[in-house]
């Protein structure tokens, strides 16, 4: 069994404390605050590195926050545990073929979990780079299936249903006025024609009143 | 292998053919109904917490295990094919209800002149025009003979929208193109998003026609035929990969089911995964004596019946007749063989993705609601100076608004693929993006066509069925053209910055297109050139039918759902009619 790993995530990102308004974030007084989130795929390095690469991919600045507020890190470590990463959902039938044509997906042997451990592995130490060194990192690789997958997980973490563990107090959604699972839009559908329409979002465990499990809790 | 007692009726899957012949043989007859479905129980209020995306849409939770059988794809008959890893260019449903349960709910009829696509085309062209490699085939029926079960259609699914044809009377608003209805749609169109009326208003002042989209999402309650009552739509966005949370959309679950659980002569049996149909063609000739199937325990069963009826996914058909060595494989080099030829799928594509001055609040529609336009579909058009034949529609609808899927989306003047100046682009143009879709006509070719793979298996250990598949000059001039149109239309919607789609090159397996399939198991008027016939019957086994799109000669441009439905219910007829009373050919 292996030793219980954890990331550290910002308090301000946790508690309902951000607050949605004309676009600007504001964090409150207990940013300083933190709180231990366990690992279930990630060592604690690594957690740290893909915290560091996706906020380079999706950034926080001073009006918006990115990828590490949005618990994007933790949504990859439950990801790749889960079937996804270990390629439950792809047909593994041999022969693989390695450098086929774009137009026929993926066609390699590597899981999600075996892809990103090998990735890793060229990023040693890349959260104690500055931002400048390590976009110059992330140019390097690019054009690798690694960094394609990191970029496609960093956006589902940022917009994901917060049960899986990324879209923490549903920032990703307030940034872009996304709702969530509305129940319905049957009054204002054809109306508010050229404005911006936000009504609060609300996750689907709080739409439904319920205990809905995500994917990679269930198998 | 167990033997089961046999039943009069069974029905190989569950999706909407399967369970529209459950409920019309369940109702109108006293014969026993087994139906066979592969993937696990649904019932009709089963998706009151299923609107996350990632789960949903982004890892498929409701289509077909791809770990377990796939397809592979291979351009062209010298190349080797490689299987579809992960699901892609269509989306295969599975469970009770089947790919009709995630599906947009788009409705268009056909268009009377697909049906004899051969003859008109050479009528009005001569043979030479057509492509020197088609398959085209005319199907064995008109649209006069099915117009009256397209009507049953809209009934049974409460379709909403506007008729622009009622007996020849063309009617403002509607598709004054479309063939003649015999009633208006029994629902009111859907309501109108913001994208899509700033697409109607464009279309109409550059001299379009532009009509609500029919719509299954159904535009209020509505309680059909059979007693079944629904509710009407709210507009929450979450409907292709989704079942309905309220049941607004027309599902095989929501529509068929409520009838078929009161029926005791009918049964569904779920885990049922069928791997061949029987026949002896020397004891019980031109017959089919049942089907064998691994229950959901692995338990190996041999399910006698009287009347088969092969309705799982259209690709599926064709995969379980070749795996029961039904009919003669088609051999493209000779021309014999009726069993895979004519592969189509539709050509599908963002025509142009328009970046606006203002918001759209696209989170808010259904798959169906919109505005779509046919001035450029079918032979509506004027082709005697163009390179190629046939067209589609272009429409704006509010599918497929979700934020992990559209997140990203940016003019081409924009270079960063991620970062700060990706972000900020991104974040800019979320909601102010719209796409303009094209769904456009796919012709048979010779060498478009299905077989069983030589290498790739499934789980049990059989043969991954092939797909032999490529677009042809035809297609890919068709889209240029429409792409010059709809770059039109975005302009004319006010568009700033307009990204046109990049062309048709080979075929693309990683992105979806539509869930549009079509042939394998075509209906026609002759035995050489089919392999069911105009009743969707099959040549050589008088008591096995195949439902669905399988039996489509090629690909008609529209969504082929109240199609596929419209030939189920004549099928049905004829059954009920006369085949019970003479179980012999049809035709």
């Amino acid at each position: 069994m292996r030793r219980r790993e954890f990331l550290t995530q910002s308090a301000a990102s946790i508690g309902g404390v951000l607050i949605y308004s004309r676009q600007v974030f504001r964090l409150s007084a207990q940013a300083n605050q933190s709180i231990r989130i366990p690992l279930r795929f990630f060592s604690q390095a690594e957690a740290l590195i893909i915290a560091a690469a996706s906020s380079r991919i999706f950034p926080s600045d001073e009006t918006s926050p990115g990828a590490r507020e949005a618990g994007v890190a933790v949504y990859i470590d439950r990801q790749l545990a889960g079937p996804w990463g270990r390629d439950r959902y792809r047909y593994t039938q041999v022969p693989f073929e390695e450098n086929a044509p774009a137009e026929f997906g993926y066609q390699g042997k590597a899981t999600p979990q075996q892809i990103y451990r090998q990735g890793l592995k060229d990023l040693k130490g890349f959260h104690r780079l500055g931002p400048r060194e390590q976009d110059q990192k992330l140019k390097q690789i690019e054009a690798t299936l690694f960094f394609s997958l990191l970029r496609q997980n960093t956006i589902e973490g940022m917009f994901c249903d917060p049960m899986h563990g990324g879209n923490i107090d549903m920032m990703g959604w307030q940034l872009i006025g996304f709702p969530g699972p509305r129940m319905s839009n049957y009054e204002d559908v054809d109306t508010h024609f050229g404005e911006a329409f936000r009504p609060k979002p609300a996750s689907l465990r709080q739409v439904t009143r319920g205990k809905v499990r995500p994917s990679e809790d269930l198998e | 292998m167990k033997t089961l007692p046999s039943v009069d009726v069974v029905i190989i899957g569950g999706g909407w053919t399967g369970l529209l012949m459950a409920k019309e043989l369940g109702s109108r007859t006293a014969l026993s109904v087994v139906v066979l479905e592969r993937g696990g129980p649904r019932k009709t209020n089963d998706y009151g917490d299923d609107m996350d995306e990632l789960d949903y849409t982004i890892r498929f939770r409701m289509m077909q295990d791809v770990s377990q059988e796939t397809v592979t794809l291979r351009h062209d008959s010298s190349r080797r094919a490689l299987p579809l890893r992960q699901h892609g260019s269509f989306l295969p449903g599975s469970g009770v209800g089947g790919a009709g349960e995630h599906w947009s709910g788009v409705c268009p009829r056909y268009l009377p002149d697909c049906f004899e696509l051969l003859t008109h085309s050479i009528e009005k062209y001569g043979s030479k025009r057509l492509p020197e490699d088609h398959a085209i085939q005319d199907w064995g029926v008109t649209y006069e003979e099915l117009e009256p079960h397209y009507t049953r259609v809209d009934l049974l699914l409460g379709i909403s929208g506007k008729a622009g044809n009622i007996r020849g009377k063309q009617i403002e608003g509607g598709n004054i193109f479309e063939g003649w209805r015999s009633a208006e749609y029994p629902t009111p169109p859907t309501k109108i998003p913001y994208f899509s009326s700033m697409f109607a208003e464009a279309a109409k002042s550059l001299g379009y026609h532009p009509y609500p989209v029919p719509a299954a999402t159904t535009s209020r309650a509505y309680t059909n035929p059979d007693g079944v009552s629904r509710s009407g739509c709210t507009y929450c966005g979450y409907c292709e990969t989704f079942g309905c949370m309220i049941g607004a959309k027309s599902q095989p679950t929501n529509t068929l089911l409520p009838v078929i659980e009161k029926r005791k002569n009918v049964s569904i049996r779920t885990g049922a995964w069928v791997r061949r149909i029987v026949h002896d063609a020397s004891e019980n000739k031109g017959k089919a004596s049942g089907v064998i199937y691994f229950d959901a325990n692995g338990q190996e069963v041999f399910q006698p019946a009287g009347l088969v009826f092969l309705s799982s996914w259209t690709l599926n058909n064709t995969h379980l007749l070749l795996l029961s060595g039904i009919g003669e494989a088609y051999d493209p080099t000779t021309g014999k063989g009726a069993l895979g030829r004519n592969l189509t799928h539709q050509v599908n594509f963002s025509a142009a993705t328009a970046f606006l001055e203002r918001p759209l609040n696209r989170f808010m529609g259904s798959g169906a609601s919109g505005i779509m336009l046919s001035d450029l579909d079918g032979d509506l058009f004027d082709h005697s100076k163009l390179p190629f034949l046939r067209g589609g529609t272009l429409s704006a609808r509010s599918a497929r608004s979700l934020p992990i899927g559209e997140w990203g989306v940016v003019p081409e003047s924009v270079k960063a693929t991620w970062g700060p100046e990706w972000k900020k682009a991104a974040l800019h143009y979320y909601d102010r993006t719209g796409r303009i879709g094209f769904s456009g006509e796919h012709l048979a070719y010779r060498d478009n066509y299905m077989d069983l793979d030589p290498v790739y298996k499934d789980h049990f250990g059989d043969p991954l069925l092939r797909l032999t598949l490529d677009w042809r000059e035809n297609e890919r001039k068709m889209a240029d053209y429409v792409i010059t149109k709809a770059i039109e239309l975005a302009r004319e919607m006010g568009a700033k910055d307009v990204t046109p789609f990049s062309g048709l090159q080979s075929y693309d397996a990683t992105r979806y297109q539509s869930s549009h399939v079509q042939g394998g198991a075509i209906m026609g008027s002759s035995p050489e050139r089919s392999v069911v016939n105009p009743y969707l019957q099959h040549w050589q086994l008088s008591n096995l039918f195949v439902l669905g799109a399988s039996s489509f000669p090629q690909n008609a441009a529209a969504n082929p759902t109240p199609t596929i439905l419209a030939l189920t219910y004549r099928t049905a007829d004829a059954i009920v009619d006369r085949y019970l009373k003479n179980p012999a050919p049809l035709a």
